[in-house]
């Protein structure tokens, strides 16, 4: 009898209460994962559809041109990688430069409190606002050669999106390094800059190249900081002076367009965000290669 | 201080004297007054209780101590006739003359050639490169081990053969002055014994100075001995802090130390 | 005896130490560059907006009336969508993310499956919020368009409900943020819980908890700190989120009460009048960013100080 009273007894009051709660947590979880597999879905549907070479290799025809017609999407492709190279390139060494301070040359002091403080900050701030921001201070302002609205004042509103992240993951990726690497390179009399140039920064290359390929796929999609810094074009970047000239991105394009009366144009935003997805994807799946190489090690 | 015997008549010709030193961390004291003069071309074995600062004064010989921010020194380290914390002083350059060999292996992460090289290269080597990878891995006994995988990674040795690869670095560096701090610990008797050899052949050309808490060791290889000990810094306990205690000619230190303390040590009394 | 040839760098080369000098000094200067745009960030839309703020000044804050053609300007709409927007969207994310995260760290089902939900919740999150936009606007919002009429039907006597749907509107917005946020909320707090030390949790089972009690009562109440944090850091993400919430919002700067017609946020207010905008208009834009930057600072600030050490994915 004894036994009967120990097994398990399904329409008790306590276990049925657990059972309710269990399958609580499960619904919730298919909510969260339903956005994104319609997401996923619809894309592929109504963008994968669209694909085709015009759709990479022309340019996007302006709204009620041709009503059957909308273009490609090839200038914004080109767009979206000149502008987030820019960024890259802005934020890649002021991000890894100030986390190699913050891990290797001021681990502790109120200084370094004060710059972790406000990268965390600043990554916070929306992105929007960094627009706004590089608006006021160089479109407006047309100090960059007198040019206004351009692909550099776009790579700069993005690279302070990327810039936190990079300090972060930087910083972290440090100092995880052994500080048994460090004293083995300064015991051989090796200057500071050589020890973290060819000792620290090398074996911390792969979490913090993960930071790096993660923070350009976020850049890469973003657009609020862009609407009205590199603004948008119907034409192919070209010239000396392409850099400061307005320039088509696949976010800016899907944004303008989507919200367009004219179906070509909604269309055309839809193989846009097929081929930002795949990419932005794509980029992501790389990081996370580079994160699990890291985790072997 | 009244328990040191400070020998000041022992060491003659001396390559490093420490003079009056005392180390903090985060104000609070690790060791205290020590005068030492360490004899050139000798080798020197510090020895003593866990815990008694001999890593400490180890790493303020050579500037380690800059690593921890913590770290404070009072007192003078002369080497050569020059005080290495005087303000003019690059600690880099000490490092170079001052080379150090630490208690947990720690190769570069990069080729066993690749680990010898690179200190070699730093220092602006302009020899044939092949020939100091062979002739430090000789010296530091690990060459019959590491000739035929070079290119392999330093962290494919075991941690006997890692820390060989480390003095071998070391050594390519060709300091002055080798540190050590407790360099066997991590070794099998047979590499022990391997590094012992190379520390007799090593002290032809350099100074070396060597923590040790094997006295069987430090009797073979040291020709003299530093002793230290640690004691209460106020009469209820509380922290410790350490001292020197006694500093002689290795044979003086275990056959007629002076001290009670020292004899107590080595008779396995405490520590 | 290789020891025969030199080191010539034994006595450091004035080159070098300069190297190692401007190298650090460059590394100091990169840091800062954080602590300078912040202060090129506030600096900017402070003084851009003291026009407004001398103009307006609180005023702005109270009144709704945005109109450029007799330049009367008044946020009132736009800081009340960012407001109720955000706080919305955080009701209905906290019991999902939160309710998800426990799900894939308990064992309710092979690890395996587990950890490609995580790993889904973070796809989720690398969807670009223009994408999410586009979505919102041709398919969720017209797929939940019957829903939001039957609500209207028979709960339109609520003046939140009180208007008919009818496309765009501050409920798809709601929906679609929270959507954006549940990646961060889902993604911290499993972090947090996955921190609980695990003899916690053998302590509440070895005094014959069910594991439902475990959680509730031993696990959650431990990791409880940081998951307010990303609670707070997902607050604040909501509130400056502009892509999505701009396209499916309807933009109105007239107050409405009812949820079911369309609105503006600040950010939404900022993303579509900005390029064009000029004179009083720009500054009030710029007083409308003031407020939109102090609300994210003084979240962001507050979250930071509750997740202090969990680390940064976002
Ligand atoms: N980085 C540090 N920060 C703070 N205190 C330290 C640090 N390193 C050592 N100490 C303290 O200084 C004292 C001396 O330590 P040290 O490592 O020099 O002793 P040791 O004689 O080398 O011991 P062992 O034989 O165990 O290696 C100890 O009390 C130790 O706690
Ligand atoms: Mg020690």
């Amino acid at each position: 009898m004894t036994n009967n009273k120990l097994s398990f007894n399904y329409s008790s009051k306590r276990n049925i209460t657990e059972f309710i709660f269990t399958f609580l947590s499960a619904f919730a979880s298919i909510i969260v994962l339903m956005p994104l597999i319609f997401i996923i879905i619809y894309v592929i549907i109504k963008g994968g559809s669209e694909l085709n070479l015009s759709l990479l290799t022309q340019l996007p025809e302006p709204p009620g041109d041709d009503l059957n017609n909308a273009g490609g999407v090839g200038n914004a492709i080109i767009g979206t990688f000149i502008v987030t190279l820019l960024a890259a390139l802005i934020s890649i060494p002021i991000g890894v430069g100030g986390g190699i301070y913050l891990a290797e040359y001021s681990l502790k002091g109120p200084f370094s409190k004060f710059i972790r403080f406000g990268a965390n900050v600043l990554s916070g701030v929306p992105s929007i606002i960094a627009g706004v921001f590089i608006y006021g201070i160089i479109v407006s302002t047309r100090i960059i050669l007198g040019s206004n609205f351009s692909a550099i004042a776009g790579g700069l509103a993005l690279s302070i999106l990327m810039i936190p992240t990079i300090i972060k993951t930087t910083d972290e990726g440090l100092k995880l390094v052994s500080n048994d690497l460090r004293k083995a390179s300064i015991g051989i009399g090796a200057s500071k800059f050589i020890t973290i140039i060819r000792i620290t920064l090398p074996a911390a290359f792969n979490s913090i190249s993960t930071g790096i390929v993660l923070a350009i796929a976020r850049a890469s999609g973003e657009t609020a900081p862009l609407i009205f810094t590199a603004l948008f074009s119907f034409y192919w970047p070209s010239g000396n002076d392409m850099l400061l000239q307005p320039l088509a991105t696949l976010s800016v394009l899907i944004y303008n367009f989507a919200m367009e009366p004219y179906e070509a144009q909604n269309q055309l935003a839809w193989g846009a965000s097929f081929l930002l997805v795949t990419l932005i994807l794509f980029i992501n799946l790389l990081a996370r290669w580079l994160s699990n190489k890291t985790m072997e090690k | 201080m009244k328990k040191q015997t400070l020998n000041t008549g022992l060491i003659s010709n001396e390559i490093i004297s420490l003079e009056n030193v005392s180390i903090s961390y985060s104000n609070v004291e690790a060791v205290r007054n020590i005068f030492c003069k360490i004899p050139r071309s000798k080798v020197t074995s510090f020895i003593g209780p866990s815990g008694c600062g001999k890593s400490t004064v180890l790493r303020a010989i050579n500037r380690m101590n800059d690593l921890i921010e913590t770290s404070s020194i009072k007192g003078r380290v002369i080497f050569e006739g020059i005080d290495i914390y005087d303000k003019k002083i690059d600690p880099v350059e000490i490092r170079r003359r001052i080379g150090m060999v630490f208690q947990q292996p720690n190769p570069f992460p990069k080729s066993i050639y690749e680990n010898i090289a690179f200190g070699a290269r730093i220092n602006g080597y302009t020899g044939n490169m092949n020939d100091l990878v062979e002739y430090s891995l000789r010296k530091a006994a690990v060459w019959e081990e590491c000739k035929d995988k070079l290119n392999e990674s330093g962290y494919s040795l075991s941690g006997g053969q890692q820390q060989r690869l480390c003095i071998a670095r070391t050594i390519a560096i060709k300091p002055e002055v080798i540190l050590m701090d407790e360099p066997c610990s991590a070794l099998d008797p047979i590499s022990t014994l391997k590094i012992e050899e190379t520390i007799h052949e090593l002290k032809k050309s350099f100074t070396i100075i060597i923590v040790t808490h094997n006295m069987q060791q430090a009797l073979r290889v040291s020709d003299y001995t530093a002793f230290y000990n640690a004691e209460p810094t106020s009469k209820d306990g509380g922290g410790k802090v350490g001292y020197l205690v006694e500093f002689n000619e290795t044979e003086k230190v275990f056959n007629q130390p002076t001290q009670k303390a020292t004899e107590d040590y080595i008779s396995g009394k405490f520590g | 005896m290789p020891f025969n040839e030199e080191f010539v760098l034994r006595n450091r080369p004035r080159m070098e130490k300069i190297i190692d000098q401007s190298f650090q000094n460059l590394v100091l200067l990169m840091a800062s560059m954080v602590a300078i745009i912040l202060l090129g960030i506030l600096t900017v839309i402070f003084l851009g907006s003291t026009e407004s703020i001398a103009r307006y000044g609180f005023k702005f804050l109270v009144q709704s009336e945005w109109n450029p053609v007799n330049d009367q300007y008044g946020a009132f709409t736009a800081i009340y969508g960012t407001l109720l927007t955000s706080l919305a969207s955080l009701t209905l994310a906290i019991p999902l993310g939160v309710g998800t995260a426990i799900f894939i760290t308990e064992n309710f089902i092979h690890h395996k499956l587990r950890n490609i939900i995580g790993v889904m919740v973070e796809l989720l999150a690398a969807i670009p919020s223009v994408v999410l936009g586009l979505w919102a606007v041709y398919i969720m919002e017209p797929f939940l368009r019957p829903s939001f009429l039957l609500i209207h039907k028979y709960l339109g006597w609520i003046p939140l409900f009180g208007s008919e749907p009818l496309g765009p509107g501050v409920a798809p917005a709601i929906i679609v943020l929270s959507i954006m946020i549940l990646p961060i909320i889902t993604s911290i707090s499993r972090d947090s819980l996955n921190q609980v030390p695990k003899k916690l949790r053998e302590a509440s089972y070895g005094i014959g908890s069910t594991r439902w009690i475990t959680i509730f009562r031993v696990i959650l109440p431990a990791a409880i700190s940081s998951i307010t944090g990303g609670i707070l850091l997902a607050l604040g993400r909501a509130m400056g989120e502009t892509m999505a919430v701009t396209m499916i919002i309807g933009n109105s700067n007239t107050f409405n009460f009812s949820i079911f017609s369309p609105g503006y946020t600040i950010s939404a207010m900022l993303a579509n009048q900005f390029g064009e905008a000029d004179g009083n208009q720009v500054s009030s834009l710029m007083y409308a960013a003031l407020v939109l930057m102090i609300l994210t600072l003084t979240v962001n600030i507050f979250a930071q100080w509750m997740v202090k050490k969990l680390s940064l994915k976002y």
